[in-house]
């Protein structure tokens, strides 16, 4: 201690650390990256041997990675992948507003909107507990079956409705859990200026819960764009069909990794994304919290 | 007393079986400053909030500048735009920056334009010696800072009464002065003032009238050198040994 008081008196600008203390200090630090780099080389080089010198590999090499059918289907599957696109945007639009509004409804307490808070728990229990793969099945197959005048047809509208339905329940659960994190003296002290009930959650509650469920509505966004996949079940032709339509011609299976690339491709930046407003939201916490 | 700007007559609160305020009474004139003390659990804080409507009272009433808080058909908002209240814990909006948390109220309840609002919060900061801090965000403010913002943005209102719940309490000690001083200022531009506080020194300068609270009733009042120097009730005299030692 007294050493340390000394040393930092003698030469004020750079903190004090024993050398001896910052030798070992830099030795940990180069076996640490030393045993990283080892046990990386080791354990891919275990796994593309063990891969590679299979029985099978040869077989499978051939039926899944292909070049030849890699480049036939490439512009095939990446023209279809718009379809999913479109799907993606119109269904997160429309799964914002829906579940902002049911996780209101779901968290008010005014007596009259009892009803559609049962239809709000109701709905969002059926939801979350069915497979999204029979959601899309169920509306994509039954509700034109019904041969009701005036709603549409298209298994492309279904399937995304479907999809909505299905992402609005986890949705307004993100919501309503960022809503009620915001801590009661927020709201206590709106109130007391003179704003009102629809004001607060307005200016208040509402800003600062969106903020902290961003990270976590992006999660779900990430699985969403994938999920489009599986309206592929109906028929229209988006990039799963597009492979599919190509695996099932030429008896091979390369287009699958085609179109899991594309998928990939289309959720990495989202997922890099989240990471980044998720990292910066801890450092602000970090720096905020005097 | 109808000079009494703040009126509350035997009121009765409970959370669940634990009641808080059993037949509270107490007024407040135009003008004057009343400190409530107390120890905890005897019903100040919850005072204050049932005078602002945060808390529904279970019997009594209520009354403020003439209108009744706790009539069922009560408009709140209209009342708490007559009277403001600052926190313990501060409670500035995190996502806004100080001219942004004391321009929101006087904007969207008054409905005073964006200009003349941003002109009346700089005009309070500057009073208070807050004007560089206009765009920063309350994290970069001491806590000292933060709690003077809090009660310019409840001025900004312009409130016709200020109530303190122990404002002071969660503030390192060295900055305990910078906030009462503003109290003071308060106090000497005229405004009422009901305040509870543990600041037993600030009590005797600043009251024109202490109340003693006691298992949710006023249990006695009077001016600051008799309640602090020559209390009647036992209760009292074992309070204020025990807060000034």
């Amino acid at each position: 201690m007294s050493t340390n008081a000394g040393a930092s008196i003698a030469e004020p600008e750079v903190p004090y650390v024993d050398p001896a203390r910052r030798a070992r200090r830099q030795r940990r630090g180069r076996r640490n990256a030393f045993v990283a780099t080892m046990s990386t080389v080791v354990f891919f080089g275990v796994v593309a041997i063990a891969v590679g010198s299979s029985q099978g590999w040869p077989v499978v090499q051939d039926a899944f990675f292909n070049g030849e059918y890699f480049t036939l289907a490439w512009p095939e599957v990446l023209a279809a992948l718009v379809i999913n696109i479109k799907i993606f945007v119109v269904a997160e639009f429309f799964i914002l507003i829906l579940g902002l509004l049911l996780a209101l409804t779901r968290l008010s307490k005014s007596p009259a909107l009892l009803p559609l808070r049962i239809v709000g728990t109701v709905y969002t229990d059926v939801f979350r507990g069915t497979p999204t793969l029979l959601v899309v099945l169920l509306l994509g197959f039954g509700v034109p079956a019904l041969n009701l005048s005036g709603l549409p047809t298209d298994p492309l509208v279904w399937g995304t409705i479907a999809l909505i339905l299905s992402y609005t329940a986890y949705v307004a659960e993100v919501f309503r859990s960022g809503i009620a994190s915001i801590h009661p003296s927020q709201r206590a002290a709106a109130r007391s200026l003179g704003l009102g009930n629809v004001q607060t959650n307005r200016y208040v509650v509402l800003p600062q819960a969106i903020r902290r469920v961003i990270p976590p509505l992006l999660n779900d966004f990430v699985s969403l764009q994938k999920d489009t996949a599986l309206v592929s079940v109906l028929g229209p032709i988006e990039a799963l069909r597009a492979a599919q339509i190509i695996v099932y011609g030429k008896f091979n299976y390369t287009p699958y990794i085609v179109a899991a690339l594309l998928f990939i491709a289309l959720t990495i930046p989202m997922a890099r994304f989240t990471d980044w407003l998720t990292a910066r939201q801890e450092r602000q916490r970090s720096s905020g919290s005097r | 007393m109808a000079l009494d700007l703040l009126r509350v007559d035997d009121v009765h609160k409970a959370f669940g079986t634990n009641a808080v305020l059993r037949g509270m009474t107490l007024s407040v004139a135009a003008h004057e400053v009343v400190v409530l003390i107390g120890a905890s659990g005897s019903g100040k804080s919850t005072l204050l909030r049932c005078i602002n409507g945060l808390e529904p009272v279970d019997a009594g009433v209520i009354m403020v500048d003439g209108l009744d808080v706790t009539a069922d058909d009560a408009d709140l908002d209209a009342v708490r735009q007559r009277v403001g209240m600052v926190f313990q814990s501060f409670n500035l909006f995190p996502h806004m920056s100080v001219l942004a948390n004391i321009t929101l109220a006087p904007r969207k309840v008054l409905g005073v334009s964006a200009d003349e609002a941003e002109q009346r919060a700089r005009d309070l900061l500057t009073r208070f010696g807050l004007e560089a801090k206009a765009d920063d965000y309350p994290d970069r403010l001491s806590g000292g800072q933060q709690q003077r913002v809090a009660i310019v943005r409840a001025l900004a209102m312009q409130p016709q009464a200020m109530l303190f719940d122990e404002v002071t309490s969660a503030l390192d000690p060295e900055l305990v002065g910078e906030v009462l001083d503003v109290i003071r200022g308060l106090k000497e531009s005229g405004m009422t003032i009901l305040m509870a506080t543990h600041e037993m020194g600030f009590a005797r300068d600043v009251a024109d009238r202490i109340c003693f609270l006691d298992a949710g009733r006023v249990l006695e009042s009077g001016p600051p050198a008799q309640i602090l120097g020559d209390p009647h009730e036992a209760r009292t005299r074992e309070f204020l040994a025990r807060v000034l030692g």
